[in-house]
């Protein structure tokens, strides 16, 4: 006996069975009660701030500070405004995680690396290295390189010295440059050798495609920008005057100075994040099949040209990815200064903080400053990912 | 004519090299080439000048003796006598010394849970009631005010039960949100995609630190007129929501790995979304992700020392309350800090061991 086929359902689009309509009332759900908390939160915090007497705004942001900065890239003092302030917060952020980010990513490869070494002895110290330092918060490794440097180095007075470097309580002194104006020379002719490096390496990598001969694609561009730099140097009348520090009685003078803060903060990030981009390099040149590292060695290449030329070329698209992660992890991490008194971006905007009242204008521009950070040092790696990427045909 | 063909036998191969031992083994690790021979050389000779002078200053030399003129002594090495002096204030922070015992009970029963609920042994239904009991238990202990124990206030908490507690509950109130985020960010509905994206993008984009200062400075402007929340709560609350962001970018790299095949079939099943999620996808997926959940936690154990910063005192403020304002035993603020890292080195070491056996665990159901 034939079934009788069913009736088709009734469209029923605005009922409770309709997926479009369930989702159209849990999307104004949600609007209403995200919409809603957020209404909350600002009249609450509107009605408090004006219960208190707590006056809101960025206007403070012109006004003279009151407070002098440890340490600066220009001048500064307690009668320049707030927002200098901040763009001084802001440089010395940038300053310790720029130059700690480059120097994590050369010794996490290093110590990544060193974990495939054929030497037992170099194998176990990366490993004993990254379990070490990975295992201890970031923030007591900070405090106590910190406490290194301020407790255990000797007084300015007995500073130890070695030619023209000192290294006390004090911090790092070392001879710097007196800058001239045929330094710029110098730096233009490095920017020609730049140049002509890239060029070289445009005409090896044609006659390599052309002839199969390669020539030396690293050492070669080294030496020309090197030349450059010198010819330039010399053009610009050969500037050689340093300003050797001097020792006086409580203080030494002159110089470039590295204060311990500034030290603390960047030794302990590097040898903390280092021990994360190792993993993050090991986890890399580990996801390359087996079957390469053969075939590199049947063709007959160096362990040095293997890791050099077929392993760590394929491992860094694996690599990218978390490796950006850690460099924001690093630069989120200098905001633990304000621990041992580094005055970045967050000891400055705390200082402010406790000094005008202003926490949301002053957390608001902590949270911006990193934000920021964060997005360009993403697209960055993002278009770097995209220019490393497999180029498929 | 053709010649006489004698069988002889081949002179007999040497013996092959000795591959095992310790010989060959020095000899393949140590000394293979010339260059792995400097290293070496190199590498151990620093090691032979530094490792003895270390184990003499920690061991040889070393005090225990509790007094802080014997640790000035010329010639006196690791003053080890600090931690005698003054562990109970390091471990336990400021709560009242002779109720002391309460918090030791607590953080047993706590780390012995967490123990419990790592063990397969241990995977049933009832460790759930297991979890609400011992927390309960836990507040009890510590805030007192129940069975005769006397009431502590939360600002008196500090030491190594404030950081187990922190990262404990952080990472168990976070669990709900981070799923609700994950599955969110892989909604269909626009506005849902939108919020949760902005939430996680808005969180992983700032440091923790400018959450707690949130929690601490911002959070009492967002409350009603009158009404004041503990401090400790909103720092957790802040901790909350920032590993909430966490966990729920390595819940959605889970989602996001599930073969499309397993929505197909519960679809073609009739199982409705929700149904869908949570008998067939986030089974799967959240075993999938063990590993960074655990990671997730290990990085959220280590975090809790930036509540020091907000002045609340975990391990690393209640080491600072113990030695900053003792002239005589701030010299020895370096043992102190050692002490700490062994603790939290313990703890997290532990923990990433425990996250290589369960991924080795979970890979087992994959081999064949």
């Amino acid at each position: 006996m034939a079934v009788a086929p069913r009736k088709p359902p009734t469209k029923r689009d605005w009922s409770w069975r309709s997926q479009a309509f369930r989702g159209l009332l849990y999307q104004i759900l949600a609007v209403l009660v995200i919409g809603g908390v957020a209404w909350f939160i600002a009249h609450n915090t509107a009605e408090n701030m004006r219960v208190r007497g707590i006056k809101s705004g960025f206007d403070f942001l012109a006004q003279p500070a009151g407070f002098d900065i440890g340490e600066s890239l220009t001048h500064f003092d307690s009668n320049d405004p707030y927002w200098k302030a901040f763009l001084i917060g802001i440089s010395n952020t940038l300053r310790v995680a720029i130059i700690g980010i480059i120097l994590t990513t050369i010794l996490g490869t290093l110590i990544g690396v060193g974990r495939f070494s054929r030497n037992g002895l170099v194998r176990g110290l990366c490993q004993t290295y990254v379990e070490l330092f990975r295992n201890v918060p970031v923030l007591l490794q900070l405090l106590m390189w910190y406490l290194l440097f301020t407790e255990f180095l000797p007084d300015i007075a007995d500073a130890k010295q070695i030619g023209s470097f000192f290294l006390s309580k004090g911090g790092f002194t070392f001879p710097a440059p007196v800058w001239e104006n045929g330094h710029l020379w110098a730096l233009a002719g490095i920017v020609a050798g730049g140049v002509g490096a890239w060029l070289y390496r445009r005409w090896a990598q044609s006659k390599f495609e052309e002839t199969g001969h390669l020539r030396s694609m690293f050492w070669v561009p080294v030496i020309i920008v090197i030349v450059g730099g010198v010819v330039g140097w010399i053009a610009g009348g050969a500037p050689a005057e340093f300003k050797l520090p001097v020792k006086g009685e409580f203080a030494i003078e002159g110089g470039g100075a590295l204060t311990p803060e500034f030290m603390a903060v960047l030794i302990g990030l590097t040898l903390y994040t280092a021990s994360f981009v190792a993993e993050v390099v090991r986890a890399g040149i580990q996801s390359v099949a087996r079957g390469q590292s053969e075939a590199a060695q049947a063709l007959g290449l160096s362990t040095g040209q293997e890791m050099q030329k077929v392993l760590l070329p394929q491992a860094l698209r694996v690599i990218i990815p978390p490796m950006t992660n850690q460099f924001l992890n690093l630069t989120k991490n200098s905001s633990l200064a304000v621990a041992i008194g580094y005055p970045d971006v967050v000891s400055i905007s705390n200082t402010a903080l406790n000094q005008t009242g202003r926490a949301v204008e002053c957390i608001a521009l902590i949270m911006a400053v990193y934000l920021t950070t964060s997005l360009l040092t993403s697209l960055f790696m993002g278009w770097y990912n995209a220019k490393s990427a497999i180029q498929e045909r | 004519m053709a010649e006489t063909i004698v069988f002889q036998s081949l002179p007999s191969r040497p013996a092959p090299v000795n591959t095992e031992g310790l010989v060959p083994w020095v000899k393949n690790n140590l000394f293979a080439n010339w260059q792995s021979s400097i290293v070496t050389i190199v590498v151990g000779a620093f090691l032979l000048y530094y490792v003895p002078q270390l184990i003499n200053w920690a061991v040889i030399t070393a005090t225990t003796v509790a007094n802080a003129d014997a640790c000035r002594a010329e010639g006196v090495g690791a003053c080890w006598g600090v931690i005698r002096e003054k562990y109970r204030l390091i471990i336990f922070g400021r709560y009242p010394f002779a109720e002391q015992w309460r918090p030791l009970v607590a953080t047993l029963l706590m780390v012995g849970l967490l123990v419990m609920s790592c063990t397969r042994m241990f995977w049933k239904t009832w460790l759930i009631a297991a979890w609400v009991l011992v927390l309960a238990a836990f507040f009890a202990l510590m805030y007192g005010g129940v069975g005769g124990l006397s009431v502590v206030q939360t600002d008196r908490w500090g030491g190594l039960p404030l950081t187990i507690m922190l990262a404990t509950l952080s990472i168990v109130l976070c669990f709900p949100i981070a799923i609700a985020v994950a599955l969110g960010r892989r909604s269909r509905l626009p506005a849902i995609k939108t919020f949760c994206t902005i939430y996680v993008e808005l969180i992983r984009g700032v440091p923790l630190i400018s959450v707690l200062f949130m929690a601490s400075f911002m959070f009492p402007l967002f409350m009603p007129q009158g009404v004041t929340i503990d401090v400790l709560i909103r720092v957790l609350v802040g901790v909350t929501l920032f590993a909430a962001a966490y966990m729920a970018e390595v819940i959605r790299g889970g989602l996001q790995a599930m073969p499309k095949g397993q929505a197909e079939a519960a679809a073609s099943l009739g199982l409705s979304y929700w149904q869908t999620q949570f008998k067939i996808i986030l089974p799967q997926a959240l075993a999938m992700v063990v590993p960074g959940i655990m990671n997730n936690f290990i990085g959220l154990f280590k975090d809790t020392s930036l509540v020091y910063i907000v002045s609340l005192y975990e391990l690393t403020g209640a080491l600072g309350l113990a030695l900053n304002s003792d002239a005589d035993w701030r010299p020895f603020k370096l043992e102190g800090y050692l002490f700490i890292v062994a603790i939290y080195f313990t703890f997290c070491f532990a923990m990433s061991r425990y996250s290589l056996w369960i991924e080795k665990q979970l890979n087992k159901s994959k081999l064949r």
